[in-house]
């Protein structure tokens, strides 16, 4: 029962109303998509249908518009119901409402994207891992009229994508359902490895003077690309990428779509981008997102595949990992 | 043969059989048997073993090859009492969403067993055809070993093997003309297997070990081609370079379907006109597949090749819309095109300006996780296909969203689609210009293609969707289903309605028990139901089961999970009874 949601290019969310049709049994009233509705809840969240542990759903409404919203990596933080959630807002002092109950044990699996690892081979069966859950919560006929705001979600690996239920939940959550899309493994893992020979030969290229990556910015409508050759350190890329993106960030205290690059100073975008707002990371050889900066500068160069600016509230688990990791292994 | 002699002999007087017929044919039964013989079809030969007892004995004695579309549903043992003569075997095993990591590990289909009466049975057997089955080394040596005449293998989608089992078909099967790895999970040992060829064998006419993943062994690889002058098929793995590629071409310019190995090196000028030339001279290419990495600037040695082309198998190839383009205006014949989303939509205008003979088009999703700046495919490339390409019956295409107008349009440009495969990535996603269902794109499906065969649905869909599949869809074979549906009816209106349903797999929809034991009746008449992650419980697994002593009603359990709900559920027909080597993770009820 919810419409989709439609983004701005910035990537935030109209309030959309969003009716919610309390439990059970189907198609009474006709309402066309609650029953598609997947919901990814928390284990021990309230879901009379399940047991604790095989509390994780996923809700599955796209998100239309939003350009940066692809599925499998923007699964909607954590309706207000959870203690827990609470709990994991005081925490890491999101921006928003809303914690994330992400699995942050597995940070590799965030920032990579690839299809190889996502789906892996085992059986699907472990239900332990992530669940984020909607704006909505689960058992309520209270409509939501909550913003669901867009923050990026954290992929998991195997996530227990159990039968659906018939709760009325938020739209769009997406993030990795097991064996969705329908690519056998075999074309998933091949086509991983034939795209990063590809970026190999097209960036690798020695000789010719430039290394070419992709720029994207978490909310900006078009990637850009610079030339890590042209500069000598992390200094200097940062202070160009600021200046590249400065237009963005602006653009997100303005009205959508005029980004305005008048009065802009550099250290006001400095300050987005040092203050906890944005992280700068990038995806090595091997498809890992790592942070900037800790390796040397020619490292660095040489195992770059493409640089992201992260909203940092996504970028938490790249840092204390081992702190999830034993966390979220309960 | 020997054994249609073994039979004639235990046969009455020709006179008494003459007199024993009832008017329903009046031929000895060795010159129905040459007749019957003659029919290749499956559906005939079945009808014809329906009319009487000798019609039955004359098909069953003359049928050579048998399609076992799943290896449940019937026995080694029956299946060799009943047709004593087979020389090819077709065999599928598991159920297709095992291809999504939806079944797991060790479930069964292992062909083992199936040997093992074959080698009493069938001595003579020359070709096994297998889909979705475990097969280990050890079967592959036994089969080596156990069948003289042994021709053709084919293993498609696979597990178990190593470059062993190829080994042993390599050093053992004498008479073999095909050896076709498909897509399968094998351990590649990096062993030499191309050497165990002998040096004596020449009749290879298919050789496709394309997955591979490491060196073959060139030398060997070379020497084989050289001296089997019969080579039609040769699909090389990535590790063969564009050099190597040339040489092989070489010696073989007789071959009709090629895969290539990789097609990045850095090639001289010299080598570049080679190549070209290697390609030219293969008049008689038709099917070009492989491109594992590709440098664009080297697909202009394609080009001479390309004019006989008709099936173009770029599906690893993440080429953009320039070069496909390019490419295209060369392949005029091309018939059946497959494609990585990477041509995006401009691509897909030069599929639809060049090749107006295409009858099949899948599209792959290069990074169906992409984030950020995820491209690939749209509406308008489906669109712009459907109208250069009016002969268009097959198409597979992922994408991340769609309208139904687009759909509308595509099938009215194209009515005489058989297979309809459209994933929409994002699950329930909903037209993205209006924001409804996406049910209206199924239905215009159903309602102009008459000819559906095979349909797969996806984006955001109601029961609307199902009542019109069940309406309209009435030579419908094959349904995928996921995340789609409202409630038990969507379900019910499909199964009440398509007459010809044979495969139907859902996957996350909210069909339960209801619409589960509306096809009680149904399910006897189809090959097999799939239904995970939906809403049906034990009990009415249970109750179909009880209902329905000839389906085998199984349900894979998981750990952990609700004990009364049936998360996967696996239902379909058998003569054969409950599985005798099922797991203990899977319960027949």
């Amino acid at each position: 029962m919810s419409t989709p949601l439609e983004h701005d290019y910035i990537g935030l969310t109209e309030k959309k109303k969003i009716p919610s049709s309390s439990s059970s049994s189907s198609s009474e009233d006709g309402k066309t998509f609650k029953e598609t509705e997947l919901r990814l809840g928390l284990p021990g969240s309230e879901s009379p249908e399940r047991k604790p542990l095989s509390g994780v759903s996923l809700s599955l409404f796209g998100n239309l518009n939003n350009n940066n919203n692809v599925m499998n990596h923007h699964v909607h933080v954590a309706g207000a119901k959870r203690g827990f959630s609470d709990a994991i807002d005081a925490k890491w002092a999101f921006s928003d409402a809303h914690g994330s109950d992400s699995d942050l044990g597995k940070p590799s699996a965030l920032f990579s994207p690839r299809g190889a690892g996502n789906v892996v081979g085992k059986p699907p069966l472990d239900p332990k891992t992530i669940s984020t859950q909607q704006g909505n919560s689960i058992n309520t006929p209270a409509s939501a009229s909550q913003a669901i705001k867009e923050s990026k979600p954290l992929q998991e690996k195997n996530p227990q994508l159990p039968a659906t239920n018939e709760h009325a939940s938020a739209p769009a959550s997406k993030a990795q359902v097991v064996g969705w899309p329908p690519i056998r493994s075999f074309r998933k893992n091949t086509m991983a490895s034939n795209l990063t020979k590809n970026n190999d030969e097209a960036e690798g290229k020695p000789g010719f003077g430039c290394l070419y990556v992709k720029v994207s910015m978490d909310g900006a409508p078009y990637l850009r690309k610079v030339d890590l050759k042209t500069y000598s350190n992390y200094k200097e890329l940062s202070s160009a990428l600021e200046k590249m993106f400065s237009c963005f960030t602006i653009g997100q205290c303005n009205s959508p779509g005029l980004p305005g690059k008048d009065g802009l100073s550099e250290s006001s975008l400095r300050d987005l981008l040092h203050g906890s707002e944005y992280v700068l990371t990038y995806e090595d050889k091997d498809g890992d997102w790592m942070l900037v900066g800790d390796v040397p500068w020619e490292m660095f160069t040489d195992s770059c595949r493409r640089l992201r600016i992260m909203k940092g509230s996504e970028a938490i688990g790249l840092a204390p990992r081992a702190v999830e990791k034993s966390k979220s292994q309960n | 043969m020997e054994c249609c002699n073994k039979r004639r002999m235990m046969k009455e007087s020709p006179e008494s059989n003459f007199m024993n017929r009832r008017g329903s044919s009046c031929f000895p039964d060795e010159v129905l048997e040459r007749v019957i013989g003659m029919l290749k079809s499956r559906k005939d030969r079945s009808s014809v073993s329906l009319v009487c007892k000798e019609w039955y004995n004359a098909e069953r004695w003359s049928r050579r090859n048998v399609f076992i579309g799943n290896c449940y549903s019937v026995s080694p043992e029956i299946l060799t009492r009943r047709f004593p003569n087979i020389r090819s075997v077709t065999l599928k095993g598991k159920p297709r969403f095992s291809d999504f990591n939806l079944v797991p590990a060790n479930w069964g289909a292992d062909i083992h067993f199936w040997l093992v009466v074959f080698a009493e049975k069938y001595p003579f057997l020359e070709e096994l055809r297998l889909k979705r089955m475990t097969v280990t080394d050890e079967s592959l040596k036994f089969l080596a070993r156990s069948f003289p005449n042994f021709k053709a293998i084919s293993l498609q989608n696979c597990d178990g093997f190593s470059t062993d089992g190829l080994a042993a078909i390599a050093a053992d099967c004498k008479n073999l003309t095909e050896l076709d790895i498909q897509e399968n999970v094998i351990d590649d040992k990096n062993d030499n297997w191309l050497t165990c060829f002998p040096e004596s064998f020449t009749s290879l006419e298919v050789l496709n070990f394309s997955i591979l993943h490491n060196d073959v062994n060139f030398d060997a690889l070379e020497k084989l081609v050289t001296r089997c002058k019969s080579l039609k098929t040769l699909k090389l793995n990535k590790s063969i370079t564009l050099e190597q590629l040339q040489r092989l071409l070489f010696r073989a310019p007789q071959l009709c379907e090629l895969g290539t190995g990789s097609f990045s090196q850095e090639l001289t000028t010299q080598q570049y006109t080679e190549l070209e030339g290697a390609f030219s001279n293969c008049k008689n290419l038709n099917t070009l597949s492989g491109l594992w990495v590709v440098t664009p600037q080297y697909l202009p040695v394609l080009y001479p090749a390309c004019a006989n082309l008709t099936f173009l198998n770029f599906s690893y190839a993440p080429l953009d819309s320039d070069d496909i383009a390019k490419l295209l205006v060369h392949c005029a014949n091309i018939r059946r095109l497959w494609v990585v989303d990477t041509i995006e939509d401009k691509g897909l205008e030069a599929v639809g300006t060049h090749c107006p003979l295409l009858e099949e088009l899948r599209v792959f999703p290069a990074d169906p996780f992409a984030e950020g700046d995820a491209r690939g495919v749209t509406d308008s490339g489906f669109i712009a296909v459907s109208q250069g390409c009016r002969n268009l019956h097959y198409v597979l295409y992922f994408c991340r969203h769609m309208t139904n107008a687009a759909v509308a349009t595509v099938v009215q440009n194209c009515p005489d689609f058989t297979h309809f495969r459209l994933c929409i990535m994002n699950p329930g996603q909903p037209d993205y210009r209006t924001s409804e269902p996406m049910d209206e794109a199924f239905g215009a499906v159903v309602k102009t293609c008459s000819k559906l065969q095979r349909l797969a649905i996806s984006g955001l869909l109601t029961d609307l969707t199902f009542e019109y599949i069940g309406k309209y869809a009435k030579n419908l074979e094959t349904l995928s289903v996921a995340f789609a549906g409202s409630s038990d009816w969507g379900m019910q209106c499909v199964l009440e309605g398509c007459p010809k349903l044979r495969k139907l797999e859902i996957r996350d929809c909210p069909f339960g028990n209801a619409a589960l034991l509306s096809g009680l009746e149904k399910y006897e008449s189809m090959r097999s139901l799939w239904m995970s992650d939906c809403k049906v419980t034990m009990n009415g697994c249970r109750l179909l089961a009880k209902e329905m002593p000839r389906l085998n009603v199984e349900v894979i359990k998981e750990d952990g999970s609700d004990d009364s709900q049936a998360e996967r559920v696996y239902v379909y027909r058998s003569v054969a009874g409950p599985r005798r080597d099922a797991p203990p993770f899977v319960l027949t009820l």
